[in-house]
C-alpha cells in the first residue's frame, strides 16, 4: 500500500513540479506582495506589512475609473453578445444554402488578429481634421452630427469600446452555440411539431433548455474574459489608456507593473487580487445559477 | 377512423447527383385501413416503411397520390392539424422535463376554446398515464426510467390528446428481448381499451405477425401482399414473402416441372394434382419448415427411412417442444431446417432423412418473377 502510494506521487511528480514553480509559487507570491508597504523589486526592502497597497489602489482614481469601465463592458458586452451569438447561430442553422459559406464568414474575425481589427476599427471610428472617418459620414448622411469616437466624450469611447469587444467575442460564441443547435437531436421538434407546437415554444420549451449548458458556459467564460479585457482596449486607444479615460484592471495592473508611472508591484499585486475577487465571486454566482436552472 | 390511400407516392431527389432517378420511397399506395385496427407496416430497412409513416403524420408531403382520414383529405394538412399521435423509435421523451411535464407538452399547445386549465391538463395527463400504467412515475425525468418505462411514456404523450391515429415507429427496436414480448402486448392491450386505429412499422416480422390485425408488406416501396398475418403466412404472393415471413424461415430449392410433376433433383414431390394447370418450366420451390412430415415404419416409429424428399442429414437440434432437424440440399444453398415433433426416432448418425410434405406449405414461385404459382 505504502509502495503503491509513493509510486502514485512519483507519477504526480512532474505536473506538481510545474504547477508548483508556476502556479501556486507566483500566487503565493503575489499575495505576499501585496501585503507588503512600499516593496521595491530593485533594493527588495519594505516597510511594514498590512492593508495599506489594497487601501491605496481602492482609492487611486484611476483604479475606480478602471473599474467602472470593466464593469461597464462586462454589463454591456456579455449579455449583448450572447444574445446576438444565439440569434446569429439560429439563423444559420435554419438555412441551407450556402450555411457553410456563412459560418466560416462569421468566423473569420476570430482568426484575424485582434490589434489588426483594432486599427480598422480605429480607422472607420477616427475623427482627423482631414477625414470624419467612415461612421461619421454614415452618420451624417442620417442628419446626425459627426462624433468623436476615439478622443471625444466618454461615452462615445464606452460604445466603440463595447461595439469592439463583442465583435471580436462573437465568432467563439457562434461556433460554440451553432454545433450546440446542431447537436439537439431533429426528433424532438418532429414530435413537437406532430403536437402542434409553434416555433417560439420550440424555442424556449425546447432548444433553451437543451442548449444551456453551453449558454452558460459561454457566459462564465465571457465574464472572465471581459473582466480580464486589456488588450482590446490598448488596440484602439494605444497604451496611455489612463490619459483616454478607458483604463480597465488589467490595464491597470499592467501600468502598476511596466508603465510610464510603473514600478509599484505591491499596488499591481493588490490590483490583481480585487480582480481576482472579483471574477471569483462572479463565477461561483453564476454556478449557483446555472445548477438552479438546471434541476428545474 | 378508417385510413385511405389513393395513389400515394413519395419521391426523394437520389443523394448522388450523378444519378438523375429519383429515389421512390413509397410507391403508389392504394388501400385502405379499416377502423380501429392495429395495423403493422413491415419490410426491410430502407423500404419506405418509415416514410411512409411519415407522410401519414405529415412530417412528409406526398409527392403525388392523396390520404383521407375517413372522408377528410388530409393530403395537405400540417401535421399539427392532423390529430395524430406519434411514438418515435427514441421515444423522444424531452430530458429535462417531467414525465408528467411531457405528457402535458401537447396540451399546452392547444389554443382558443380547446384551451385546458392547468388542473384539467394534470387530469387527462393521469388519465394517458393510467392507460400505459405509469401514474406512480409521474414526477420522474426520462433518464431515471428504464426503456420500457420510457417507451409507455412516449405513447402516453401521443395519447393523451385523443388521437384519431396512433403511429408507432419501430417501437420495440430498442428494447431487450424479454421487454419486447411485454411491451407487444402492451400494445396490444392499449390499442384494445382506446379502439384507436394504430400502425406501427417494423422490420421483425415475428412482432409484426404476433400482434397485428393486419399487416401490410412492403418491399423497395412497393406493397407486396396485405393480410391477415396468418393468410398472408399461409398464402405468400411471391417470393420475398415467403422468404420474409416466418422463423425459422422458409427452405428455398431449386425445382422443375415436367410433364406437370413437381420435382426437386431427381425426385417427385408433388403430383399431378398439385401443380395442375402450370405449364413446364424452371421454378423454386419454398418449404416451410413445419411442412416436413415424418412417416411412421412398421412399428410406428417416426424413423424418417421413408419419404418421397430426401436430404442429407447435418444435425438434430432439439428444442424441448420441438426438434429442429438441419439439413443440406444439393438444390439448395446453406443450412436447411426442419421442425418435427419431438418424440421421432431418426439416427443422429445417418447420412440422409426422407419425409413426405404437406402439400400446403409447399410454394413454387416462377424463376424469373419470383410471383407464386401454386
Amino acid at each position: 500500500m505504502r509502495k503503491q502510494n509513493l509510486k502514485a506521487w512519483l507519477y504526480l511528480l512532474p505536473a506538481l513540479v510545474f504547477l508548483g514553480v508556476f502556479m501556486v509559487y507566483p500566487l503565493v507570491d503575489v499575495l505576499i506582495y501585496s501585503m507588503e508597504q512600499g516593496y521595491n523589486s530593485a533594493s527588495g526592502i519594505s516597510y511594514g506589512v498590512g492593508l495599506y497597497n489594497y487601501s491605496y489602489v481602492l482609492h487611486d482614481p484611476y483604479f475606480l475609473q478602471a473599474i467602472k469601465n470593466t464593469f461597464i463592458i462586462v454589463i454591456i458586452t456579455v449579455p449583448l453578445s450572447t444574445a446576438l451569438a444565439l440569434l446569429i447561430s439560429l439563423g444559420l442553422n435554419s438555412i441551407k444554402k450556402l450555411k457553410d459559406l456563412f459560418q466560416t464568414l462569421f468566423f473569420l474575425p476570430y482568426v484575424t488578429n485582434t490589434l489588426a481589427v483594432g486599427l480598422v476599427f480605429m480607422i472607420m471610428f477616427k475623427k482627423t481634421p482631414y477625414s470624419e472617418g467612415f461612421i461619421n459620414l454614415l452618420l451624417k448622411l442620417v442628419g446626425i452630427a459627426p462624433i468623436d469616437f476615439i478622443e471625444g466624450p466618454y461615452w462615445a469611447k464606452m460604445f466603440v469600446m463595447c461595439f469592439y469587444t463583442i465583435w471580436v467575442v462573437l465568432p467563439f460564441k457562434i461556433l460554440i452555440l451553432t454545433s450546440a443547435l446542431a447537436s439537439v437531436d431533429e426528433v424532438y421538434y418532429k414530435a413537437a411539431r406532430i403536437d402542434g407546437t409553434s416555433r417560439f415554444r420550440q424555442f424556449t420549451a425546447i432548444t433553451l433548455p437543451m442548449i444551456s449548458p453551453m449558454i452558460f458556459y459561454l457566459i462564465i467564460t465571457g465574464f472572465i474574459g471581459a473582466f480580464k479585457a486589456y488588450s482590446d482596449e490598448v488596440a484602439i486607444f494605444g497604451t496611455d489608456l489612463n490619459s483616454a479615460g478607458m483604463n480597465t484592471i488589467v490595464g491597470y495592473v499592467y501600468d502598476m507593473l511596466y508603465g510610464d508611472s510603473g514600478g509599484y508591484p505591491s499596488y499591481a499585486s493588490a490590483a490583481a487580487l480585487i480582480l481576482f475577487a472579483i471574477v471569483f465571486t462572479i463565477t461561483i454566482i453564476n454556478l449557483l445559477i446555472s445548477k438552479k436552472t438546471s434541476i428545474k | 377512423m378508417k385510413i385511405r390511400f389513393e395513389g400515394l407516392t413519395k419521391r426523394f431527389p437520389n443523394r448522388n447527383k450523378k444519378i438523375k432517378d429519383d429515389v421512390v420511397a413509397v410507391d403508389n399506395f392504394t388501400f385502405e385501413i379499416p377502423d380501429g385496427k392495429l395495423i403493422g407496416l413491415l419490410g426491410p430497412s430502407g423500404c419506405g416503411k418509415s416514410t411512409a409513416l411519415n407522410l401519414i403524420c405529415g412530417l412528409e408531403t406526398a409527392t403525388e397520390g392523396k390520404i383521407f382520414f375517413d372522408e377528410d383529405d388530409v393530403t395537405d394538412l400540417p401535421a399539427e392539424n392532423r390529430g395524430v399521435g406519434m411514438v418515435f423509435q427514441s421515444y423522444a421523451l424531452y430530458p429535462h422535463l417531467t414525465v408528467k411535464k411531457n405528457i402535458m407538452f401537447p396540451l399546452q399547445n392547444l389554443k382558443g376554446e380547446e384551451k385546458m386549465t392547468k388542473q384539467q391538463m394534470e387530469e387527462k395527463a393521469l388519465e394517458a398515464a393510467k392507460i400505459v400504467q405509469i401514474e406512480e412515475l409521474m414526477e420522474r425525468k426520462p433518464s431515471e426510467m428504464s426503456g420500457g418505462q420510457q417507451q409507455r411514456v412516449a405513447i402516453a404523450r401521443a395519447l393523451v390528446k385523443m388521437p384519431r391515429v396512433l403511429l408507432l415507429d419501430e417501437p420495440l427496436s430498442n428494447l431487450d428481448a424479454r421487454l419486447r414480448i411485454q411491451t407487444r402486448e402492451e400494445i396490444k392491450r392499449i390499442q384494445n381499451t382506446t379502439k384507436i386505429t394504430t400502425i406501427f412499422v417494423t422490420h421483425d416480422q415475428e412482432e409484426a405477425m404476433s400482434i397485428s390485425d393486419m399487416i401490410v408488406v412492403m418491399k423497395l416501396g412497393k406493397i407486396n401482399q396485405i393480410g391477415k398475418p396468418q393468410e398472408v403466412y399461409d398464402n405468400p404472393v411471391n417470393l420475398f414473402v415467403a422468404k420474409f415471413l416466418g422463423t425459422p424461415p422458409i427452405n428455398v430449392f431449386d425445382g422443375v416441372i415436367k410433364g406437370g410433376k413437381l420435382y426437386i433433383g431427381d425426385e417427385e414431390i408433388m403430383g399431378q394434382s398439385y401443380v395442375k394447370g402450370v405449364k413446364d418450366q424452371e421454378v423454386t420451390v419454398g418449404i416451410r419448415p413445419e411442412g416436413f412430415i415424418l412417416v411412421p415404419n412398421e412399428k410406428g416409429e417416426l424413423d424418417g427411412k421413408k419419404g418421397v424428399f430426401t436430404v442429407n442429414l447435418q444435425a438434430i437440434e432439439v428444442m424441448g417442444r420441438d426438434t429442429s432437424v438441419v439439413f443440406g440440399h444439393e438444390k439448395s444453398e446453406g443450412r436447411l431446417r426442419a421442425i418435427v415433433s419431438s418424440d421421432n426416432a431418426i439416427d443422429a448418425d445417418s447420412k440422409v432423412v426422407k419425409f413426405n410434405l404437406n402439400p400446403k406449405k409447399v410454394f413454387v414461385f416462377s424463376k424469373e418473377t419470383e410471383e407464386r404459382l401454386v
